[in-house]
């Protein structure tokens, strides 16, 4: 895709927008309690997926609820600040690992279903719905074209730390996004998210050739 | 015979890694079309149709029954244009029911089969094609081949499944954030190859309810509309979907209704 966001641009907005956050809208009233009672008659809890998963935080409500008219600027304020405050940065300040593991991790898409097993690390599934690299021709389009994401970006510390929340928490920047919470819903590992920065970063990485 | 279209079929699709990376859309179209070329004319799925025409013919069950007294919408053991009509409300369970619900209905009236038994085998397993609900299914959707879709929508109870329908569809929850929605509102989408059609679009929920139940070439098995729903609910890191549930049916409703005025194709054959 062509409009490439402006992460730091996003960034300050968000931090702005923390600082203007007024009332708070309440998830529980947000879906009709005739939708939740359907959903929780209507599954059995199988593998890891528990029924527990039919229940939603408040970003998913809030999102429920606007699926299919435009989110006030307010609520939109409202989830990527709520976003933005889950955000844990790597404990040891360093946000790169290992770009052949980072791929690996990329292809994966297993993790979390209630046919995959618990035991087995969870993978990012980012080709489902990102081009990343040139060799992979099998990736999906929900999300923006990756390829030469650290290349087009630089290599600088406030660059990688949006792409670190992003990856952590994609509703920090964009309310309502279709990509996964992959840090704040425990999909994946800090490790894990480590070696995504650098398949995203590293120059030697088929992202960036 | 049908072991070894889906051995060929594998074949095919395993090469499909080989295949020059043309435009990702034609390695989509091209494997599956190979396929249904190889097979002249002929679905799979037509071993499901007779088996399901047994199933509905013969005396079964403790009560030594047949189902042609079943009322699948338009009166007692008429098949023929049924399944272009449901989901529907019948008045006699009090409730909106999807032919596969329907279905269970019949089997636990008239031959006095239990929910449960006929349940453990609500999908087959791969080669022993062992559910009988899924070739029932095939027997009554292809009476209603080639017709067009028309889903009723006179009574409260009928609407009130639409909207809740539409409800789910919207509905994001699970790790991963997913509703139908993420994958299926948008035109020209995929995930990895896998084109997704935009249900929320009367083109897009036609070209896709139309073409359901279908053969699956990668499972060498016939699957219903139940099991594709209960399939991208577990994509959406969700539990399972219990089969003939309220979700399963509001679902249904929301999707057969948003294709009314296509013309049937099912069973189609798919990857
Ligand atoms: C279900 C689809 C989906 C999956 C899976 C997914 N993403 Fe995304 N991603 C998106 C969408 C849609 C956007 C654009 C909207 C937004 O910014 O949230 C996006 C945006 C991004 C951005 C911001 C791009 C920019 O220019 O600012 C990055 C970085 C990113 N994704 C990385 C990843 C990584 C790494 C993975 C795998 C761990 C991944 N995504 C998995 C859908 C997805
Ligand atoms: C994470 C993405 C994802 C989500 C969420 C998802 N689906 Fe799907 N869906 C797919 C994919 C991928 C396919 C195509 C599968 C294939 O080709 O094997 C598909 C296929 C379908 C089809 C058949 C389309 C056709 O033309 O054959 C229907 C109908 C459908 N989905 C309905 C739903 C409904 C209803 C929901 C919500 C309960 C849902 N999907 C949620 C990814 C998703």
């Amino acid at each position: 895709m062509h409009s490439r966001r402006h992460p730091i641009r996003n960034a300050i907005l968000v931090i702005v927008g923390f600082v203007a956050l007024a009332g708070e809208v309440g998830a529980a009233d947000l879906v009709a309690p005739s939708v939740q009672k359907t959903l929780e008659a209507s599954f059995s809890a199988k593998g890891q997926a528990t029924l527990a998963r039919l229940a939603q935080d408040k970003t998913q409500g809030l999102c429920t609820h606007y699926a299919t008219s435009p989110i006030p600027a307010k609520v939109v304020t409202e989830i990527t600040a709520m976003g933005f405050a889950t955000i844990k940065y790597p404990a040891d300040g360093e946000y790169l690992g290992d770009w052949q593991r980072g791929e690996q991790i990329a292809q994966s898409g297993l993790g979390k279903q209630s046919s995959d097993d618990v035991e087995k690390p969870a993978g990012g599934n980012c080709y489902a719905c990102h081009e990343l690299t040139k060799a992979e021709i099998a990736h999906g389009n929900l999300g923006p074209s990756l390829y030469h994401y650290g290349k087009l970006h630089g290599d600088n510390d406030v660059v990688k730390k949006y792409t670190w929340g992003k990856i952590y928490n994609a509703e920090a920047f964009t309310a309502c996004s279709s990509m996964p919470r992959f840090g704040h819903k425990g999909i994946l590992t800090a490790a894990q998210m480590k070696d995504l920065m650098s398949l995203l970063f590293d120059p030697r990485s088929p992202v960036n050739q | 015979m049908v072991y070894f279209s889906k051995r060929c079929a594998m074949a095919i699709l395993l090469a499909w890694g080989a295949v020059a990376p043309l435009s990702a859309a034609e390695a989509v179209a091209d494997p599956l079309s190979q396929y249904r070329e190889m097979l002249g004319g002929d679905n799979p799925a037509d071993l499901w149709v007779s088996r399901g025409e047994a199933l509905w013919t013969e005396p079964r069950g403790p009560r030594k029954a047949t189902l042609v007294q079943c009322d699948l919408g338009l009166g007692a053991g008429v098949v023929k244009g049924a399944y272009a009509r449901l989901p529907r409300y019948f008045s006699e369970t009090g409730a909106v029911e999807d032919l596969e619900s329907r279905l269970v209905s019949c089997m636990v009236q008239f031959q006095g089969f239990k929910r449960e038994e006929i349940l453990a085998s609500r999908f087959g397993d791969g080669e022993r094609h062992s559910s009988d609900l899924e070739a029932l299914v095939a027997y009554v959707v292809t009476a209603s081949k080639g017709e067009r879709m028309a889903v009723p929508q006179n009574t409260s109870q009928e609407k009130r499944a639409y909207s809740m329908g539409k409800a789910i569809f919207f509905y994001r929850a699970g790790t991963h954030d997913f509703s139908c929605a993420t994958c299926h509102s948008a035109d020209n989408k995929r995930i990895r190859l896998q084109a997704l059609p935009n249900l929320t679009t009367p083109t897009g929920a036609q070209a896709a309810y139309t073409t359901w139940p279908a053969y699956r070439v990668s499972q060498g098995e016939f699957r219903t509309m139940e099991w594709r729903l209960n399939d991208c609910f577990r994509q959406q890191r969700l539990p399972d979907l219990k089969y003939g549930s309220p979700a399963a049916i509001a679902l249904t409703e929301y999707l057969a209704r948003n294709a009314n005025g296509a013309v049937l194709a099912a069973p189609a054959i798919k990857r």
